[in-house]
């Protein structure tokens, strides 16, 4: 576990976690590191909760990480940051979306869904910062844009070139969406910087 | 050589490829659907999904009978179904090249149970690899071949959920040149009875073939290269397979490490040398003790399970556990709502379960699809789900064992694709052995929750071919039953009038809830507009959120602003919204609300 860093991506299917895990997984490659990324998929178009890690250095073994042990948390959805929370070091960065996403008892008016989460994620760490990512999605142009925004503001504090995430995107997207997506990309840049 | 990023599923579809293998069979599974769908995409090769694995293997055999290299592709409660075929293939061998993946699926991700299919290759005296990676389970493929070819052996090849779904980087290699196949995998008929034709005459003789095999395949162990002794700090020494192999050298890197690539059968002579030189040896491995017992057996001092689960997956925090006998954090989680999957805004099987409810205190057996969703709060819709096809021959058992009793009270619902799996022939059995059940068929035209593959009754292959569909109501009718509906479970009525026939029918009743999957889209399927529910008419009633549909969403008056709060009765708490990127329009909550708020 020396010399890995550990990613941990979380959100609701259907908000495009794997997508972007996907593009980061491949930025990495590019960048020269060694890789492994894991994801549960199958139950993630149902609504359900999705995870990847994203884990990169010299030499990968294990594709999952230990509780405890990924540097950066990047959240699509408000609550999921919590559920995962486990899985943060302490004092490890977490970077999340401030869309909300009911999950089934909430919608039932069952339960209500957790209001405190800063609160909760400042028992583990203090650097926290709040992504607006479907109003920078909706900015630069399209609403599903919005998974791309956070890769945007993640990208600051991984080892990746500039010229290689733009390569990177480029080959992740048809033509015509590319545009989009890069400008969603650095507009979630900027919120980090 | 460039190195692309590959899931296990998509490097063993690759490494078929590389390898010459040329026909594919088998039935959708988590987590071992994208082999098939991968494979089948590559140029001159043939791939099909078959109604069930003992189908799919079956087929394979075929293939490997005319010396050809064929896979048969199954999830781990898939080899169940095929195992028929599995146990008799083991004793007349093939001609060509006979590869067997089984991904299992510790942790239950998505299945109904975590068999440990190592145990398989055991009974079935069947060799079985197991791949650590991507980068192996390429390799592995190619190696399966080898060993089906130079010992007259079906192969194993083993995956896990966490191996079929990680990404790493896998070098990418030439297919084995047009030449080479040619030279040894011409297709031909070989008539060779005394191999074939298993009476007990013959499997006798196959019997004493396997046991010479087996015997070969033991010290081909020996030397095998994908077992890997790593000679580093032997102060404790890891035998360990697969996966489990990488936990454990991220946990620990500078133990010394005996990676078996190949789990069945083992290296004796080099487990015992291993044991010999590291102080202190552990078994990682998830699961059954499966290498355990066996070494165990040798007389060797080994810890297994005595430090690590015997149910679930690992990862490198267990193994931390295991050994240094550290314990987790405390976790710092507060309560928070679970996310379960459900099914999708607009999905057919809602109207069907909600009908079904509303129709009176049935027993629904269920069976494995999109469908068992429903089982959740609020439909609750069914009440048992043993395995592929259970619900047609359980409610057959209940019905029969109920008698008058049970009348009317006894339901068995099953998937398009899972009745054509193993529906038919307990849906047979009905009418042969005359019990009273009514059997619904969810016909959303998929094999939808594996992501929508094709099945015989969809009409087309897994290639893309157009093809015969099978018709569920003249199959039906063909099988001896009388009584045979289609009904469209966007239609409430329409539903629960035949739902309400074929509980009071005498006979077997079957009701063919026809209506596609929302998330299939074949070309021509227009979207329905988005509804709406009126505030000025929602008296909070709840009765729409009864359906559990994820567009329905229940806002409390308070914490809303004045302005927007309108009661329409004086006790009125709040009321219903609809989420609009949500909805699919399929109108099953305006067809139930009684004051026509929603439109």
């Amino acid at each position: 576990m020396n010399d890995i860093t550990s990613v941990l991506l979380a959100g609701v299917g259907g908000q495009g976690v794997l997508r972007a895990s996907d593009i980061l997984a491949e930025a990495l490659l590019e960048a020269g590191y060694d890789i492994k990324k894991s994801e549960v998929h199958g139950m993630a178009q149902r609504g359900g909760s999705v995870t990847s890690f994203v884990r990169f250095g010299k030499k990968v073994y294990s594709p999952t990480a230990a509780k405890g042990s990924a540097a950066i948390l990047l959240s699509f959805e408000k609550m999921e940051a919590l559920r995962y929370l486990d899985y943060l070091m302490p004092g490890g960065r977490v970077l999340i979306s401030d869309e909300e996403v009911n999950p089934p008892a909430c919608s039932l008016g069952l339960a209500k869904y957790p209001s405190a989460v800063d609160e909760f994620i400042s028992a583990v760490t203090k650097d926290i910062e709040h992504i607006p990512a479907v109003a920078i999605a909706l900015e630069a142009g399209n609403i599903r844009a919005a998974n791309t925004v956070l890769l945007g503001a993640l990208s600051p504090f991984l080892p990746v070139s500039t010229e290689i995430w733009e390569k990177t995107l480029r080959h992740s997207f048809p033509e015509r969406l590319f545009a989009l997506n890069w400008q969603a990309f650095i507009l979630g840049r900027g919120q980090s910087d | 050589m460039k190195k692309q990023l590959l899931s296990g599923n998509e490097a063993i579809a690759r490494g078929a490829f590389e390898a010459g293998i040329t026909f594919a069979s088998g039935y959708p599974g988590t987590p071992s659907t994208e082999i098939m769908e991968t494979f089948a995409k590559y140029k001159g090769v043939y791939a099909e999904w078959a109604p069930n694995e003992k189908v799919g293997l079956e087929t394979a055999i075929g293939a490997a009978l005319v010396n050809i290299d064929a896979m048969a592709v199954m999830k781990h409660v898939g080899v169940n179904v095929a195992a028929d075929p599995l146990f008799t293939v083991s004793y007349t061998g093939i001609e060509g090249a006979l590869v067997i993946i089984t991904a299992d699926d510790p942790s239950l991700h998505s299945s109904q149970n975590e068999q440990d299919n190592r145990n398989y290759a055991k009974f079935a005296k069947i060799p079985m690899l197991e791949p650590a990676n991507s980068q192996e389970a390429k390799d592995f493929v190619k190696l399966a071949v080898a060993i089906s070819r130079q010992f007259d052996t079906p192969v194993f090849l083993r995956t896990t959920t966490r191996l079929s779904h990680s990404k790493a980087p896998v070098l990418i290699e030439e297919r084995i040149s047009e030449e080479a196949k040619r030279e040894v995998r011409q297709a031909a008929i070989t008539f060779d009875t005394a191999k074939y034709v298993m009476v007990p005459a013959n499997a006798r003789v196959r019997r004493g073939e396997v046991e010479k095999r087996s015997a070969l395949l033991r010290e081909f162990a020996e030397t095998f290269p994908e077992n890997i002794m790593e000679i580093n700090d032997t102060k404790v020494g890891i035998i360990t397979a697969g996966v489990p192999y990488e936990y454990a050298k991220a946990a620990f890197p500078d133990y010394s490490y005996l990676k078996l690539g190949m789990v069945y059968p083992l290296p004796e002579k080099l487990i015992r040398e291993f044991a010999q030189r590291v102080e202190k040896l552990y078994i990682v491995e998830e699961l059954d003790p499966f290498l355990e017992e066996q070494i165990k057996a040798w007389g060797i001092t080994v810890i297994g399970k005595e430090v690590f689960p015997a149910r679930g997956e690992f990862d490198p925090g267990i193994i931390v556990k295991g050994i240094a006998g550290s314990s987790e954090a405390a976790s710092v989680l507060p309560t928070i709502p679970a996310r379960p999957p459900n099914m999708c805004p607009g999905c057919p099987h809602r109207g069907l379960f909600y009908a079904l409810k509303k129709s009176g205190k049935v027993f629904v057996n269920g069976d494995i699809g999109c469908y068992t969703l429903s089982f959740l709060k609020p439909l609750e819709g069914l009440h048992s789900c043993i395995c592929m096809g259970a619900s047609v021959s359980m409610a057959h058992g209940m019905s029969k064992a109920l008698g008058a009793a049970g009348k009317g009270k006894v339901v068995a619902v099953i998937g398009d694709s899972t009745f054509l799996h193993s529906g038919i022939t307990p849906l047979l059995n009905m009418v042969y052995n005359k019990s009273n059940v009514l059997v619904i068929i969810c016909d959303n035209r998929t094999t939808a929750m594996t992501g929508m593959q094709e099945h015989p009754a969809t009409g087309f292959t897994l290639q893309g071919e157009k093809t015969r569909a099978v018709d569920f109501v003249a199959l039906a009718k063909a099988l001896g039953v009388d009584n045979v509906s289609i009904v469209d479970p966007y239609n409430l009525e329409e539903t629960q009038a035949a739902i309400k026939a074929g509980l009071a029918s005498d006979s077997v009743s079957l009701i063919v809830s026809h209506r596609a999957c929302v998330l299939f889209k074949r070309a021509g399927e227009t979207a329905k507009p988005a509804l709406q529910v009126d505030g000025d008419k929602c008296t909070g009633c709840r009765v729409c959120l009864s359906l559990g549909c994820p567009a329905l969403a229940w806002r409390d008056f308070a914490g809303m602003p004045a302005e927007e709060i309108k009661r329409n009765t004086k006790k009125q708490e709040g009321r219903v919204f609809i989420e609009t990127s949500l909805c699919n329009g399929c109108s099953i909550c305006q067809q139930i609300c009684k004051f026509a708020a929603i439109g």
